[in-house]
């Protein structure tokens, strides 16, 4: 596979983390702080009609009789959610956006960040290569969204979730929520309350969607919240490939990150959702960095559905999350393939839900952990089938790789069967680092570093091959950078 | 000037002396063979060759073409040409074999400035060198070694060693675990690498391996040093004797 070769030659290109740069861009801000007030700030901001106003403020009512999970394998400070601005937004003209309207500071910070926002320079980009629309979100809102108008002659509806709401509120008051209820745990009844832009997808009956859509999330300012929320809806006999990056300004305090992900698969339709987490993780003291709380759930509602997961995860100071399959419809499928990198001082506790309620469902996991320096791994996953979930079937491997000896790996998997039917299977496995295996590869010319990229690859490969081909070179990148230095 | 210069080393492991005092030489061109009974230090010298960590050299020297070896890293002694075929190969799960070799080789040029093989020729160098060793190309698909047998494992150390082209090749045990077939194939594959330009160390525990690649000289090693050194026939008298009488004299 080339593409091995090709990381071990970036490895010496590569810095420790390239995007921790800040956009000197005006901003406007809500209050800091959080109380019904700001949510109805946020809520007029956004021209949002009245139903999702009291939708929120419910939220917000709910969540402040909620409880901060403290289950998880992580341990954090305590946040002052009133310390914490949960909007800012670049300072622009109202109405559609077009590339020519949006401030150039932003387009030269998507570029810099290599994200391709000008539609032409996608379509020059080399022969044959596969075309994306991306949808770039900066702090609380969405600034450009691309290729809007060949999506929509395809009938795709991509678009920000606060234009979603505007222009087809129909589409979104229909399934927001329907996935995630509004409390279905702290951080998304925070998010239910407070957030602010995201993506929305919907693609219709029997359609194809013609290029893989993407989102851009891009923490900029200061003392603030992320809180983006991401519907997409595949109607029946639908596809898409969605895929989502993530990064951040390296700064000494910490930042908060809640998001909501909601996926609707109706009949035959399939959803594939890819994540390249790529936040700022903090330096190597464990200093700063994003605290990442994310609810992601599919709802594979329709018969013969499929939804599959894939995450490379590097960055974060702490990560908590758990993109789940809910296998309501007969015969769906679910996937959830994961590479969780934590070095230094990172902790991250994430894993996957299938929970089988349609007959003959099946779900299928494939998680790597990679532990380095002083960092903590938690794979946390729930299989369960309940009575009327006949047939059901799902296996599940769990591998965890440590590098170093002050690094920890855990595995948390949950089983619940039901009825008599269901076949689960299950396999792990915790590896360390081999001193043999490097100096074998040393001893054939490999320096140590890009020994230990070899042998990484080699241990994500099955997870790294369900990525879109351009972002799977990236991610193989990112594992290099993430890695850095932790060995020797 | 011969090709390897090893002059009175001394080396340990976790605090232990194991290599005491050894001198050799090897000239260009030759096959030297080490042999030595269980704990005389062989498997020790060739990781004391390549730079393993924790195998401490406290004094003596180690040169390759008069270039000083021990001040290198183990990659850098690699791409100098120095190759380690291992008693006991490593697998390498989830990295296919071709990418493991066109990896190393490439790194291996990079560090001595020239420039990569492509894709292309590194196939064609690849389907060549495995029909050579009888190998079945598809193999070279699977990752590294990942349950291969002993016999799949050491050809796969030989196929790496023709890719790769190294000057001074160093065979630890490559006879152990192989059936006569296999033996004879693995040989052939050594044979063919003998250069006027390149030198070998065969280390053994038996004749066996001797029979298919003939030594030029053959060194005795006891207790970390050279105790006897001679021509093929030391091989052979070794077979019917045993290390006894030379165990004894080093005590």
């Amino acid at each position: 596979m080339p593409a091995v070769r090709q990381t071990v030659e970036h490895v010496a290109e590569l810095e420790t983390y390239k995007h921790g740069f800040v956009t000197a861009i005006d901003q406007e801000f809500a209050p800091k702080g959080l109380n019904a007030d700001i949510v109805r700030f946020i809520s007029a901001k956004k021209n949002e009609p009245e139903w999702m106003l009291q939708w929120r403020l419910e939220a917000f009512e709910r969540w402040l009789a909620l409880e901060e999970p403290d289950w998880a394998r992580l341990k954090f400070p305590k946040i002052d959610y009133q310390d914490v601005y949960y909007y800012a937004a670049p300072k622009a003209k109202e109405g559609p956006k077009s590339l020519d309207e949006v401030d150039p500071e932003l387009l030269r910070t998507y570029e810099k960040l290599g994200i391709p926002l000008k539609e032409q320079e996608v379509l020059a980009g080399v022969k044959g290569a596969p075309k994306y629309a991306v949808d770039a979100v900066f702090d609380s809102v969405s600034v450009v969204t691309t290729f809007r108008k060949e999506l929509a002659e395809a009938g795709v509806i991509f678009c920000p979730i606060s234009e979603a709401l505007r222009d087809h509120p129909e589409l979104v008051r229909k399934y927001l929520g329907s996935v995630v209820p509004v409390s279905d745990n702290y951080f998304a009844c925070l998010n239910s309350a407070v957030f602010s832009d995201g993506s929305f997808v919907y693609v219709p009956p029997g359609v194809r969607c013609p290029m893989e859509l993407s989102t851009y999330f891009r923490i900029n300012a200061e003392e603030t919240g992320q809180f983006e929320r991401t519907l997409i809806i595949a109607d029946k006999g639908a596809y898409v490939s969605y895929l989502e990056g993530c990064t951040a300004p390296k700064r000494d305090e910490n930042q908060l990150h809640a998001a909501v992900v909601e996926l609707v698969a109706l009949d035959d339709a399939e959803i594939k959702y890819s994540t390249v987490q790529n936040w700022y993780p903090g330096d190597a003291e464990g200093k700063g960095g994003i605290y990442n709380f994310v609810t992601k759930r599919a709802d594979c509602r329709g018969d013969r559905s499929k939804v599959s997961w894939t995450q490379v995860e590097t960055g974060s100071a702490i990560t908590w999350k758990y993109p789940s399959c809910v296998l309501r419809g007969e015969g769906s499928t679910g996937e959830f393939y994961s590479i969780a990198i934590t070095n230094n001082f990172q902790q991250a506790d994430t894993g996957t839900k299938m929970i089988h309620l349609g007959a003959n469902t099946r779900s299928r996991i494939i998680s790597k952990g990679i532990s380095a320096g002083r960092s903590s791994n938690t794979y946390r996953g729930l299989v369960s089938a309940h009575p009327k979930a006949r047939g059901a079937r799902n296996f599940t491997q769990c591998d965890s790789l440590l590098i170093g000896k002050d690094c920890a790996a855990h595995t948390t998997p949950y089983i619940e069967a039901r009825n008599g039917s269901a076949r689960f299977e299950h396999e792990a496995t915790t590896t360390k680092l081999s001193e043999d295996q490097l100096f074998y590869a040393m001893q054939r010319g490999l320096s140590q570093e890009e020994a230990v990229q070899l042998l990484v690859n080699g241990f994500v490969r099955e997870v790294l091959q369900e990525l879109p081909m351009e972002f799977a070179v990236e991610a193989q990148k990112l594992v290099a950078i993430s890695l850095e230095g932790s060995v020797g | 000037m011969a090709m390897l210069s090893i002059k009175n080393l001394h080396a340990s492991v976790d605090g232990t002396e194991i290599i005491r005092g050894l001198s050799l030489e090897v000239p260009a061109g030759e096959v030297h063979a080490i042999m030595g009974p269980n704990g005389a230090g062989k498997s020790t010298l060739s990781y004391v060759l390549t730079g393993r960590d924790g195998y401490e050299v406290s004094s003596g020297s180690v040169a390759l073409n008069g270039e000083d070896l021990l001040a290198l890293d183990p990659s850098e002694r690699a791409a100098k040409g120095v190759f380690l075929s291992f008693q006991y190969p490593l697998e390498i799960p989830g990295v296919p074999a071709l990418t493991f070799v066109r990896t190393a080789l490439n790194a291996q040029r990079k560090a001595r400035g020239e420039p990569e093989m492509t894709a292309p020729a590194f196939l064609k160098l690849a389907r060549e060198t495995a029909a050579g060793l009888k190998m079945d190309f598809e193999m070279l698909r699977r990752p590294l070694n990942v349950g291969f047998s002993g016999g799949e494992k050491k050809r796969m150390e030989i196929f790496q060693m023709a890719m790769l082209s190294p000057r001074f090749l160093i065979l630890d045990e490559t006879d152990s675990g192989l059936d006569i077939d296999a033996l004879r194939i693995v040989s052939e594959g050594v044979n063919a690498l003998r250069a006027p330009d390149r030198a070998m160390l065969v280390i053994t525990h038996y004749q066996r391996l001797l029979d298919y690649v003939k030594p030029d000289r053959v060194h005795v090693l006891v207790k970390g040093r050279v105790v006897a050194s001679g021509g093929p026939e030391l091989a052979l008298q070794l077979e019917k004797e045993g290390y006894d009488r030379f165990e004894k004299e080093a005590a």
